[in-house]
């Protein structure tokens, strides 16, 4: 019973975000194309020969920086943006006397928000292939279910991140520059500019004890079918989440208290 | 006997205000040194509110009304005190109590702007446990109640003003909440919308005994719907009655323009006992007391030739004015 009540909720936010998304099809489009960083880095990659020392071939640097692209596109967060915005023009205070934690909305949007993207996402993927026509490959049906699990995995760490920084909006008005410090080891560490494996040996062996490998690199390297540790990835991932979950939820708890709700 | 759904004892807030100097050095000093000083914008205020109660907040601009509305829906915590409403504590923002209350708040909104107002009703019902038939019930019935219907099919951004109101309104009640609390819900909107807000609200509280709690600064809101008032100065209650009260404590007398037939008759009732505000030639303005109002137009009518009379109701703007300007008022 609680379940379906739960269940109902979450299906009925998830239905109308989808069609305020679909408000923005022409945006969304434009934030997918605007996700195309992967493939700048692989024609840097590519032109330089850098793949040559980390000893992955040209067929499988494509392959890992199209699934970087496509882990990026659905694990994509920017819920500290739009928290700071509603909480500083008044708008959380409504959702905050509702029974549901108005975090669970942005949840819902960008869930949303990434079933929209989709279509285009393939689009791009298309011409990725007619490009690099030697890089199309079926990915395996277990690896591919596995890589979605990852990237979902991927996307609620970033979001309980962001979800984190985006409560300090209770304490300063400006969270989103907080956003800005995990932002840079988010870019450099996650594998969206390079594969992981390609650094030295002593920044590795610290970088996978951090959560920004398994926001990228983990799953671009699940679903292009490169060598890596499935169990110790996901498992990393879990601890994460449930590191990051208890944190969120008290810092929420103690922030609620601080809110003034200026602006309303 | 009417129980109290609201209680409210010594409740004060406070805030951290951040203070900075006037001019560059100031602000270089801000930079490196924040000074803030806290502000007691609530001060030790108790009272209480029976179930099925229209109380109408009424206060200058900063005076605290609206705070006390955000710490009775549970929206902020106070800093001492007690409030308990409908039995719960608010700040606790228990699912239970969440469900019996809602929160309103002029030119705020919760509806989704670039979808139809109808989404955002069944995503709220959905939210608070409705089920489709329900919401569905629930909607119908409210919409006819603010006499909406095509509206809630057209994106809330292509409503005018009121209509997005109506709509805001439908959003907030459609769990059928037994507190409402509405912070200057007419904010912004045409003489006409004002109106029907207004009777929407009463026949709410007729049919579901629901106790509002009410801010606003048109005093038309508050004479209409509430018969008692709370008026806030500097966080702290200056006047807890009822509205009719404090209306007559405050403007005792009333000024009545009497026409006589003649310039005579109007030169004779200058010369009696009337305290006579100014006569333009047959028009005379007289001031005379609320309580003897009934007897002494009897006896102006009886002794005097008139042709007609207005009595004039002093403005109640003009009546809340000195109230909201003034720290005490005992009735």
């Amino acid at each position: 019973m609680m379940f379906n009540l739960i269940n109902r909720k979450i299906f009925t936010l998830l239905k109308v975000q989808y069609s305020n998304m679909l408000e923005y099809r022409v945006e969304i489009a434009l934030w997918a194309i605007s996700g195309i960083i992967p493939f700048f880095m692989l024609n840097i990659w590519t032109n330089n020969n850098l793949n040559e020392s980390i000893n992955i071939s040209d067929v499988m640097l494509s392959r890992y920086f199209l699934c970087a692209f496509f882990v990026r596109q659905f694990s994509v967060v920017w819920v500290v943006f739009s928290f700071e915005e509603d909480s500083l023009m008044g708008k959380v205070s409504p959702y905050l006397i509702q029974p549901l934690n108005p975090f669970l909305r942005y949840f819902a949007q960008h869930l949303a928000e990434q079933i929209t993207r989709f279509p285009f996402a393939l689009i791009i993927a298309f011409f990725f292939f007619i490009f690099n026509p030697e890089s199309i490959w079926i990915p395996k049906l277990g690896l591919l279910l596995l890589s979605i699990v990852s990237t979902f995995l991927s996307f609620l760490i970033q979001f309980l991140i962001q979800s984190i920084v985006a409560c300090l909006c209770f304490w300063t008005e400006k969270a989103s520059s907080i956003e800005r410090l995990i932002f840079i080891p988010t870019l450099f560490l996650s594998g969206l500019l390079a594969p992981v494996v390609s650094f030295p040996e002593y920044v590795k062996s610290w970088i996978y004890l951090t959560p920004f490998p398994y926001l990228i690199d983990f799953p671009a390297n699940l679903l292009s079918g490169n060598e890596t540790n499935i169990s110790g990835g996901l498992s990393m991932q879990i601890i994460w989440i449930l590191l990051l979950f208890p944190v969120f939820r008290k810092i929420w708890s103690s922030g609620t208290k601080k809110y003034t709700a200026m602006g309303s | 006997m009417v129980q109290n759904i609201i209680e409210v004892r010594n409740l004060s807030k406070s805030f951290d205000i951040a203070s900075k100097e006037p001019g560059l050095k100031g602000t270089i000093k801000h930079f490196f040194r924040r000074q803030t000083k806290r502000l007691k914008v609530i001060k030790d205020i108790s009272f209480e509110i029976k179930e099925g109660e229209i109380v109408g907040f009424l206060g200058a601009n900063g005076a605290g009304k609206t705070t006390i509305l955000k710490m009775l829906c549970g929206l902020i915590y106070p800093s001492e005190g007690s409030i308990l409403v409908s039995g719960y504590l608010p700040y606790r923002r228990k699912e239970n109590f969440l469900k019996n209350i809602t929160l309103i708040m002029g030119q705020k909104q919760q509806l989704i702007w670039d979808l139809p107002p109808i989404e955002s009703f069944y995503l709220n019902a959905s939210i608070y446990d409705l089920d489709k038939f329900e919401a569905k019930k629930r909607i119908k019935k409210l919409s006819e109640m603010l006499e909406i219907d095509e509206e809630l099919y057209i994106p809330v951004r292509k409503l005018s003003l009121g209509q997005r109101m109506k709509s805001e309104l439908l959003a907030a009640l459609i769990h059928e909440p037994n507190i409402l609390f509405l912070d200057e819900p007419t904010l912004g909107l045409d003489i006409n919308a004002q109106r029907n807000l207004r009777k929407f609200l009463q026949k709410y509280n007729n049919e579901t005994n629901a106790t509002i709690c009410l801010t606003s600064h048109y005093m038309k809101d508050i004479t209409s719907l509430c018969k008692r008032v709370i008026c806030v100065h500097e966080g702290a209650i200056s006047y807890d009655g009822k509205l009719d009260l404090l209306l007559k404590k405050l403007s005792p007398v009333k000024e009545v323009l009497i026409v006589c037939r003649s310039e005579d008759d109007a030169i004779k009732l200058e010369n009696s006992n009337f305290t006579v505000k100014n006569k333009i030639k047959n028009e005379i303005t007289i001031k005379i007391e609320n309580n003897s109002i009934t007897s002494s137009l009897k006896t102006i009518l009886n002794n005097f030739d008139i042709e007609d009379l207005f009595i004039n109701e002093p403005p109640i703007d003009e009546i809340i004015g000195k109230v909201l300007i003034k720290k005490d008022y005992d009735v």
